[in-house]
């Protein structure tokens, strides 16, 4: 399964993307936005794991924009400000997405992933 | 001193609130002072001063009008006397010019004379011819007197110098007061004879016992040596020496005032009869006729008192409303300032909190995912997966980032309810955030927490951050009433239908009773030196309003206390608005 991640913090994208692999997941990270466009225009992502806040773009726009190039996306947002009121609005703007509160639970990010792509 | 206490505005006990930023900005007790005082001045002094003004004119004048009617009595009265003895001794001078001196030495004609005299004037009592050289030839009267020798006689020398002279009173052979007038008659030839006449007083006495004076009043005639001459009503007996000093001569009508004991003064009227040793004299006593003026002095002075009081009543009266209303108005004013302060500085906290948690929470995540990553190292390489030390390790740090992502996600939590409205609230979700952050302070202090909310409560409609702060601000000053170790219990129970019954008690110092009924009032604080603003209660009264509730309060002294809120299920949004204070 190709899994995109976007988060502006490197450090810690990375350490995620590599726990991924490691579970078998076959996974990309980005830091950017652009890095991300980029990367979906390449590959055919089945899931997204985007941050909510991040510069330039959040990532609620960042799913428009990655839902244009890939239309069987599937979008699981991550955010530090532990509010719901995000996760709807993810919900209200564009059909199904799932919300997580950092710090983040592996084994509850990888259930997310097959539980939204129903594998 | 109860009544007193009922009157008593409340602004009089009224003590600023010192150290807090914003204080009074009045002393109010000053302002009254000031206020009565200002406008008891502007207002009694022009009634005090006509009434003084007025007092001493009318006395004046009274004073006056009293001066010139004894004057005028005084004079009416000495033309009377003075006609008296001119009329009788113009009578005389009639008879020594129109008769003969060889007529009026026969004894018989003095006699029709003296016969007539009696008819027509009357108070003639004898009559006699003296010659130049003193002797009486003639005598007509009660006497033997004939050839008295009268030529070394006082009054026979001041005829012989004045032509005329009236005697002062004197007793005589008969024990009657009475006087003497003589006058002198020249001859063509050169000699002189004198005719003589006693008056007898009676008359004279009744001209001024008829006198019309007041009451206390006296009409009398004296001699120049102040011996009396005719019977005065209250100031001593006839021929006695006057009480009163003889006045100072004067050819006119003279009125002074003479003050007879501190207390009573006397107005003396007094003229000089002409061609008399006579002085008459008419006494009044001053406070009878003064007696209408007092009235009206009464009247005066009651009509001031009852003015000064009724002006003093409404100054004071319209002073205590208005500064009481200014003191009301202020403490308002004051308490939508703190109310103001409190919202804005829980507003700052939750932001500060929400700042503090997201900038923590990235660093947090990736010290979470690289652990993560170690862990998964291990676990996917078999040369460190028996490694229990290792493993050990990498879990406690795992655990350490998930108790540090529970305190965020908690502060965020927290801080995002501050400035939110109604909505659906678990009671006991509420309780545990609050609890969370003071948790460990009554942990460290060996307080036991109690929390027991019955299943059966349902999710309340409320304003979920009041709510919140309802509870921080009861929970910490449980908290700062327990000295030592204590217990602090939260017990939620279903009230009615509609409502639901919050206890939070503690088995801290109490509350005096004193303090009871002022507790909720704005300002008001047991702990002013610890730096209690006396806030802390008013506005959670305040908010338990807003959301609807009431809140009331039990204290023991040494025991604890005991807050029982009954707050509605549902909160009614459109109240809700209403209620809600401008300015937050």
């Amino acid at each position: 399964m190709n899994v995109l991640l976007v988060d502006d913090e490197e450090q810690l994208i990375s350490a995620l993307a590599e726990r991924l692999s490691i579970r078998g997941l076959n996974t990309q990270w980005a830091s950017t936005c652009d890095d991300a466009i980029q990367l979906a225009e390449q590959t055919d992502f089945e899931v997204a794991v985007l941050d909510v806040k991040m510069p330039k773009m959040c990532g609620i726009e960042l799913k428009k924009v990655l839902q244009g190039k890939c239309p069987r996306m599937k979008f699981i947002f991550v955010t530090g400000h532990g509010s719901e009121e995000n996760y709807r609005k993810g919900l209200a703007e564009g059909g199904e997405a799932y919300y997580l509160v950092k710090p983040l639970n592996i084994e509850v990010l990888i259930q997310r992933i097959y539980d939204i792509t129903n594998t | 001193m109860s009544i007193l206490r009922y009157i008593k505005p409340t602004f009089w006990e009224h003590e600023d609130v010192g150290e807090s930023p914003f204080g009074h900005l009045f002393d109010f007790r000053k302002i009254w002072r000031l206020a009565v005082i200002l406008s008891a001045v502007i207002a009694l002094l022009p009634v005090v001063t006509t009434g003084i003004f007025d007092y001493r004119v009318t006395k004046e004048a009274m004073e006056a009008e009293i001066q010139l009617r004894t004057a005028r009595l005084v004079s009416n009265t000495r033309r009377t006397v003075s006609f008296f003895l001119a009329e009788r001794k113009a009578a005389l001078d009639f008879i020594s010019h129109h008769h003969t001196f060889k007529e009026l030495t026969d004894e018989g004609f003095l006699t029709n004379v003296l016969a007539v005299l009696q008819r027509t004037y009357g108070g003639f009592t004898d009559l006699g011819i003296i010659t130049a050289q003193g002797k009486q030839k003639t005598y007509v009267g009660p006497y033997e007197l004939e050839g008295t020798d009268y030529s070394h006689e006082n009054w026979f020398q001041e005829v012989l110098h004045g032509g005329s002279y009236v005697s002062d009173v004197f007793l005589g052979f008969r024990n009657v007061p009475h006087l003497i007038i003589a006058v002198k008659h020249v001859l063509p030839g050169g000699g002189f004879f004198v005719l003589r006449a006693s008056i007898d007083t009676e008359r004279f006495n009744s001209l001024l016992s008829e006198l019309e004076v007041s009451t206390g009043g006296d009409a009398f005639i004296i001699n120049r040596q102040g011996v009396l001459q005719t019977p005065p009503r209250y100031h001593g007996a006839v021929l006695e020496k006057s009480l009163l000093p003889v006045p100072a001569f004067s050819e006119r009508t003279r009125v002074y005032e003479r003050a007879k004991e501190p207390s009573e003064s006397l107005v003396i009227g007094y003229a000089y009869i002409e061609e008399t040793p006579f002085i008459l004299m008419i006494v009044k006593q001053k406070d009878e006729l003064m007696r209408p003026w007092y009235e009206t002095r009464m009247t005066l002075l009651g009509f001031m008192a009852a003015s000064i009081t009724t002006i003093l009543l409404v100054i004071v009266a319209v002073a205590t409303h208005l500064v009481n209303k200014i003191h009301v108005a202020d403490e308002k004013r004051l308490i939508v300032m703190h109310q103001a302060e409190y919202a804005n500085r829980m507003a700052s906290i939750g932001r500060l909190a929400a700042g503090v948690a997201h900038e923590i929470n990235n660093p947090l995540e990736i010290i979470n995912q690289k652990a993560g990553l170690i862990k998964d190292l291990f676990t996917y390489k078999e040369k460190y997966t028996d490694d229990a030390k290792l493993m050990d390790l990498v879990n406690w740090i795992l655990r350490s980032v998930d108790r540090c992502g529970a305190i965020t996600r908690r502060l965020l939590n927290f801080a995002r309810h501050v400035d939110m409205s109604v909505e659906e609230v678990k009671i006991e979700t509420v309780i545990d955030e609050v609890l969370g952050f003071l948790g460990k302070e009554a942990e460290y202090r060996g307080i036991e927490v109690n929390i027991d909310v019955d299943d059966r409560i349902p999710s309340l409609e409320t304003d979920r951050g009041k709510l919140q702060q309802v509870f921080l601000n009861l929970a910490n000053n449980a908290l700062a009433a327990i000295e030592g170790t204590g217990q602090l219990n939260i017990t939620v129970t279903s009230h009615d239908d509609t409502s639901i019954k919050i206890e939070v008690s503690d088995t801290g110092r109490g509350i005096p009773k004193k303090a009871m009924d002022r507790i909720f009032e704005p300002f008001f604080s047991t702990r002013k030196k610890e730096g209690g603003t006396g806030l802390g209660l008013s506005i959670t009264y305040g908010l338990v309003r807003e959301l609807g509730g009431r809140i009331r309060v039990e204290s023991e002294l040494g025991k604890g206390t005991t807050f029982t809120i009954i707050l509605p299920i549902n909160i009614n949004k459109e109240r809700f608005a209403h209620e809600r204070p401008t300015g937050r």
